[in-house]
């Protein structure tokens, strides 16, 4: 504490330092509202009742809503949308949470390599990872099948629940889940009454970056969607590849609210765990 | 409560099974199926020469190159004050920059893409802007080129630099930056001789990442740029959707494999080192 403000005093202590200070914070500030600008744009705009784009919009209505939400094929977006990333978000977390409890706990050797191929999808070009996938399924007839794409994301929603999760099994005493065992608890008790309970929120927390992560996606849905799975960002992409239209704001804002709500939610999560929790971290 | 070897082998396997099952094995299908298309070894070789040594396979490798290299630049060059700042805020002033990098970083590319597209295209906007206020006549090319593929993709890949770069700021001891001020140093020269050396490995990830990233990018470049900023990613996913040309997608695909694998490589060496630093 006492260190951060004898810095302050030390930046300040010069006027240069303050004309310097001042400037920074004048560039954050620009490049922040630069970050924040181009999402509040669509959201504005999405509730502009004029014809063309105009910001900001002479009058506001409802009226790219009632085309996005009237037209029949993107109603089926958003239920295609939702089904896949729900989907996704059950294989993931589920498959997800075995592998980091096996990872955090586990003694075997290659670790390193088994975490390098976990994360791998995160890094190898999502244009590869979805034509890799679409050859395969081209030939088994699985391209526009729900669960199929729900399987496909789950390959990149993986990584991600695998870095929540491994870090929220590592803040559980493993001695809490000896403790339990001495008395009594099979491994199924453990896992039931200590593990889940103490790791409830960060899978919360999973569960909804996994099903964000397949609402999302776009690429490899665009190879496996056909015509009969279109998936929100799918329909978005053949529509933007034809014109810049106002409906895609409201659909883009549809996308932001979801994003949204899964920011707060999982914010909401970590206070709760914050407070009704006890920390069994050790001390560093 | 630690695993035997076979508790963990039961755990991981599901997911080990679904990434061999619907990653490693598709992609390597893929490949091997396709230049398999082709014939014996000798057929392939003649066949990589030809690809890989095409006029257009050549052209998008030096553009994806040349424009992966200027986003690293510009989103290193936006996103170490951004980091900095992060990294100084405190209370709500943390929260709402971190808001301004969270957000955008979880929202989908295509809407951040389509947000750009709004703001860039020639009736976008910035050039109504710009017309109003009288700073120009006519209205400016800032899309379906290179300026809008390089601001398109800066604005995607920058929440990665920023938080790769906040990790390694939040590692640095204040009171290294206090002895150093303190010994007599000017600002200038603490940033220089003491900050940006302990966050040199920070900037070697973060821009390796955004690197990584920006060579396999397909959305934004295909949405945004123009004629002449194919990709090549865009060019694989050409070969697939308009000839279905399996053993040219499958040539060029093993180029940008092998690239981005070898860079995560390297990547690993310096995030290690990041994690290892942190408190």
């Amino acid at each position: 504490m006492s260190a951060t403000l004898s810095a302050r005093i030390i930046e300040f202590s010069t006027t240069g330092g303050m004309l310097r200070a001042v400037l920074v914070r004048a560039l954050v500030v620009l490049l922040c509202v630069g970050l924040l600008a181009p999402i509040v744009v669509v959201v504005v705009l999405s509730f502009s009742g004029d014809g063309y784009m105009r910001f900001p919009p002479e009058s506001f209505s409802f009226r790219w809503y009632e085309r996005f939400l009237g037209d029949h094929r993107w109603r089926n977006a958003i239920l295609n949308s939702v089904l896949v990333a729900g989907m996704t978000c059950v294989f993931a977390t589920f498959l997800g949470f075995l592998a980091a409890y096996a990872m955090v706990r586990g003694g075997f050797r290659a670790k390193g390599a088994v975490t390098a191929f976990l994360l791998a999808p995160l890094i190898v070009p999502h244009v590869v990872t979805a034509i890799g996938i679409y050859y395969l399924s081209s030939k088994w007839g699985l391209v526009g099948v729900r669960p199929w794409i729900a399987v496909s994301h789950a390959v990149v929603a993986l990584p991600v629940v695998l870095v929540i999760l491994q870090s929220a099994l590592r803040a559980v005493d493993p001695n809490l889940e000896r403790a339990a065992m001495i008395f009594g608890c099979d491994r199924w008790g453990v896992f039931r009454r200590v593990v889940l309970p103490l790791t409830l929120p960060a899978v919360v927390s999973a569960a909804l970056f996994s099903f964000l992560t397949s609402f999302d996606e776009l690429m490899i849905s665009l190879f496996l969607a056909g015509v009969r799975a279109e998936t929100l960002p799918v329909r978005i992409w053949n529509s933007l590849l034809l014109e810049v239209e106002p409906t895609i704001a409201a659909v883009s804002t549809l996308l932001i609210g979801v994003t949204v709500i899964a920011l707060l939610a999982d914010w909401g999560v970590r206070q709760y765990r914050a407070r009704a929790l006890p920390d069994t971290t050790k001390g560093p | 409560m630690p695993l035997g070897r076979l508790g963990a082998f039961l755990l991981l396997g599901p997911s080990l099974l679904l990434l061999v099952l619907v990653f490693l094995v598709p992609i390597g299908w893929f490949i091997t199926g396709a230049l398999g298309e082709l014939g014996s070894f000798a057929d392939i070789r003649e066949e990589a020469v030809a690809v890989l040594g095409s006029r257009a396979v050549l052209g998008a490798i030096l553009n994806t190159n040349w424009i992966a290299f200027l986003v690293t630049v510009m989103v290193l060059l936006i996103g170490y004050p951004v980091a900095y700042a992060l990294t100084r805020a405190k209370g709500i002033a943390f929260t709402l920059i971190l808001v301004c990098i969270i957000l955008p970083y979880f929202t989908s590319v295509i809407v951040r893409t389509y947000a750009w597209m709004v703001l860039l295209g020639r009736n976008g906007l910035i050039n109504q802007a710009l017309l109003a206020l009288g700073i120009v006549d006519a209205p400016l090319d800032l899309m379906y080129n290179r300026l809008g593929v390089v601001i398109g993709m800066t604005y995607v890949l920058l929440p990665y630099m920023v938080l790769t770069l906040y990790s390694a700021m939040k590692a640095v001891d204040p009171r290294l930056l206090q002895a150093a001020e303190g010994m007599g140093a000017s600002p200038l020269r603490v940033f220089l001789k003491v900050f940006l050396p302990l966050t040199l490995h920070g900037v070697i990830a973060g821009a390796l990442i955004v690197f990584i990233l920006g060579i396999g990018f397909f959305i934004t470049p295909a949405l945004m740029g123009g004629p002449s900023d194919i990709m090549i990613a865009m060019l694989i996913e050409r070969e697939i959707e308009l000839t279905q040309n399996w053993p040219t997608a499958a040539l060029m695909t093993l180029v940008l494999l092998a690239v981005t694998l070898s860079l995560y490589a390297v990547y690993q060496r310096f995030a290690n080192q990041t994690e290892g630093l942190a408190p």
